[in-house]
């Protein structure tokens, strides 16, 4: 997606925010500055990094990066607002992701995106009341030779049809790969901080509370 | 036919093929060894002389790509492209998975050729399970000596990032990739420069697909000769392609580029032939980009000629999906017409406008609202759009009219018919509505 407007990936202005990235994101988003001749190409890393910490980038977190980076904040969401990927406002825990291409179409796809909206009770760029999952789709997934096929989070589910829709949102697992994974682009874990701890870090981790609160405000 | 052995996707299968331990005793890194005992140009010299041709879909030739870069530079950067997006294409996908050494061997001695210092890889963030596999093979290969300083004891160094991307189809476009790597939108550079001249962070820059550079290792351990006597003169080497739809098996398979598009689907070590009751009524053989062909146009050979004889832009990147006779063609229409309307990056006026019109135009005749008329307005917009060569500043809106020339032209009739056979009355209140 590239020049038209989607809601989620605009950002909502917060001038009074507090200071939203930990210390330890910061120290990640830098250790990829010796990676690249500019600072400014450290930030596909940096909002990967910062969407995985807080689910989304906010607009205080957009300002933040700009500082760390040497760049506008209007530079930042310049390229934020190119890319899917990203999301401005809070999204679901899990993302569903379905494959539109024409593959999927022709074995099926449709079918499963209106029975995942039917079951969800939520349209295409929207999130359940819950906080649970978001709904999305995207071009192609590259997983052709088993479509119709869709991802939630990093999970690539294959040969789904409307059947499976209920059994995939009942797995606690589904976004899961059993496997080896590089945290390269992840947010540090190995401080997690919450309540008190993340007020004294400047932290801030979107838990569901949070957003189920932002949404209500 | 039948004597041709996999060389790309030799290790899939094997298991645990994606380690170096299991890559190293099937032959793996022994091309590196080879290469850096020759000079660099000597290594260009047999990859121009193989004729690889690029996999990712234009079918430029890799080595004169390289030649490209200027002979007094200091800095070479190398991009490799692993931002596969083109509907339906899998191959890069299936080649990371099963072979991740094979691809940063070839990384290596394309760079060592180039003479590059950082070797990028660009990802799509759709691909989360290869983005894991492909670090790990990373880390390994840094850790045997195989990157870093100093490779293997001699005097060429790289460093090797993988950089991920966030979700855009023109990303693949190799200025487009570059502009994403530099945090910005991916927005296509006007060329020239090229970037062979000027690339990422201004500096010379190689752009190569993850086929295409998976290729070299085997370029150089077994020699230019032995590349050229596969497949045809004018169409090199192994190559893989997809198949993808109603068929029976459908996966990515390595050929000579000397077979059909009926071979492809039929053929029981390839798709197997089609589902039960189901016969194929088009095919689009090179990715979505590329064009159709009707059920009369199997006998299109699979390489870089063929396909311009049959109305399609190329070969693209011999991904092919079969629409089987039950499939509405003004469905596959509004599909495409979509894809590209959604992925125009939006700087070029003809592209942004036509293909959102011509998506508007597909939707409303899918809804049973289009008029014959409609047919001629969507060849017009596809003449004016792409097809005039340097009208664009990348091959977006080429790619976004050749499937929606081609449906037009060769199932005009099954269109009209649909049209014919709508509901009274239906075009004119959609129109009303509209204005």
């Amino acid at each position: 997606m590239a020049w038209k407007t989607i809601d989620r990936i605009s950002p909502a202005v917060d001038a009074d925010a507090e200071p939203v990235l930990s210390k330890a994101v910061k120290a990640k988003i830098r250790s990829f500055f010796d990676r690249y001749e500019t600072k400014r190409a450290a930030l596909l890393p940096a909002l990967h990094v910062v969407q995985d910490a807080s689910g989304s980038i906010s607009w205080q977190a957009m300002v933040e990066i700009a500082e760390l980076l040497e760049i506008h904040p209007s530079d930042v969401i310049d390229t934020i607002s190119f890319y899917t990927h990203f999301w401005t406002r809070p999204k679901g825990r899990k993302v569903i992701t379905v494959c539109r291409s024409l593959t999927c179409e022709v074995m099926g796809g449709v079918a499963v995106l209106e029975e995942l909206k039917r079951q969800l009770g939520i349209d295409e760029h929207e999130t359940t009341p819950d906080g649970k999952y978001s709904l999305v789709t995207e071009e192609c997934l590259a997983g052709c030779d088993h479509g119709p096929c869709l991802l939630v989070n990093e999970k690539l589910h294959k040969r789904v049809g409307p059947q499976d829709v209920a059994r995939i949102l009942a797995d606690a697992d589904n976004d899961r790969i059993a496997f080896e994974r590089s945290d390269l682009f992840d947010a540090p874990r190995d401080k997690v901080v919450t309540g008190a701890a993340a007020q004294e870090d400047g932290a801030h981790r979107s838990t569901s509370k949070d957003q189920e609160k932002r949404r209500a405000d | 036919m039948g004597s041709f052995k996999p060389v790309l996707l030799r290790n899939r299968g094997v298991e645990n093929s994606r380690s170096l331990k299991v890559y190293e005793s099937r032959g793996g890194y022994r091309a590196v060894r080879k290469a850096l005992k020759m000079t660099p140009d000597e290594v260009v010299a047999e990859v121009k002389k193989a004729n690889l041709r690029g996999r990712g879909g234009a079918g430029f030739p890799a080595g004169v790509k390289w030649g490209f870069l200027p002979k007094d530079r200091t800095t070479t950067l190398l991009c490799v492209n692993a931002d596969e997006s083109e509907p339906p294409t899998f191959s890069n996908r299936v080649l990371m998975e099963n072979d991740p050494h094979q691809l940063l061997e070839g990384t290596i001695i394309t760079g060592y050729a180039t003479q590059a210092q950082i070797a990028y890889i660009y990802m799509r963030v759709e691909f989360h399970e290869q983005f894991h596999i492909l670090q790990k093979a990373i880390d390994e290969a840094y850790a045997a000596g195989y990157l870093g300083k100093k490779i293997l004891g001699s005097d060429y160094s790289l460093e090797c990032y993988l950089h991920r991307g966030a979700g855009a189809y023109v990303c693949g476009e190799e200025t487009g990739l570059i502009e994403s790597l530099e945090g910005k939108r991916g927005w296509p550079r006007i060329k020239p420069p090229f970037p062979a001249v000027e690339g990422a962070f201004r500096r010379p820059t190689v752009v190569n697909n993850v086929e295409t550079l998976s290729c070299v290792p085997h370029i150089i351990e077994r020699g230019a000769d032995w590349f050229t006597g596969i497949g045809p003169p004018h169409s090199t080497g192994p190559k893989l392609f997809c198949i993808s739809g109603p068929v029976n098996k459908p996966g990515c398979y390595e050929a000579a580029m000397d077979i059909t598009v009926g071979e492809l689907i039929e053929r029981d070590d390839m798709g197997g032939g089609m589902l039960p009751g189901r016969r194929v009524k088009a095919i689009f053989p090179g990715g979505v980009s590329m064009g159709v062909l009707t059920a009369d146009e199997l006998d299109m050979k699979m390489d870089f000629v063929d396909p311009g004889n049959h109305g399609l832009l190329g070969l693209g990147t011999a991904a092919a999906v079969v629409v089987d006779q039950d499939t509405d063609m003004r469905m596959v229409l509004r599909n495409v017409a979509r894809f590209f309307g959604t992925e125009s990056c939006g700087q070029c006026t003809q592209c942004r406008e036509g293909t959102a019109w011509m998506y508007g135009i597909a939707t409303r005749m899918e809804e049973g609202a289009g008029r014959i008329e409609d047919l001629d307005i969507l060849l017009e917009t596809a003449r004016n759009m792409g097809m005039m060569p340097g009208l664009s500043i990348c091959g977006l809106p080429d790619g976004a009219t050749y499937p929606i020339e081609t449906i037009v032209r060769k199932f005009r009739s099954e269109l009209e018919e649909a049209i014919r056979a709508q509901a009274p009355g239906r075009v004119e209140a959609v129109l009303s509505a509209v204005n």
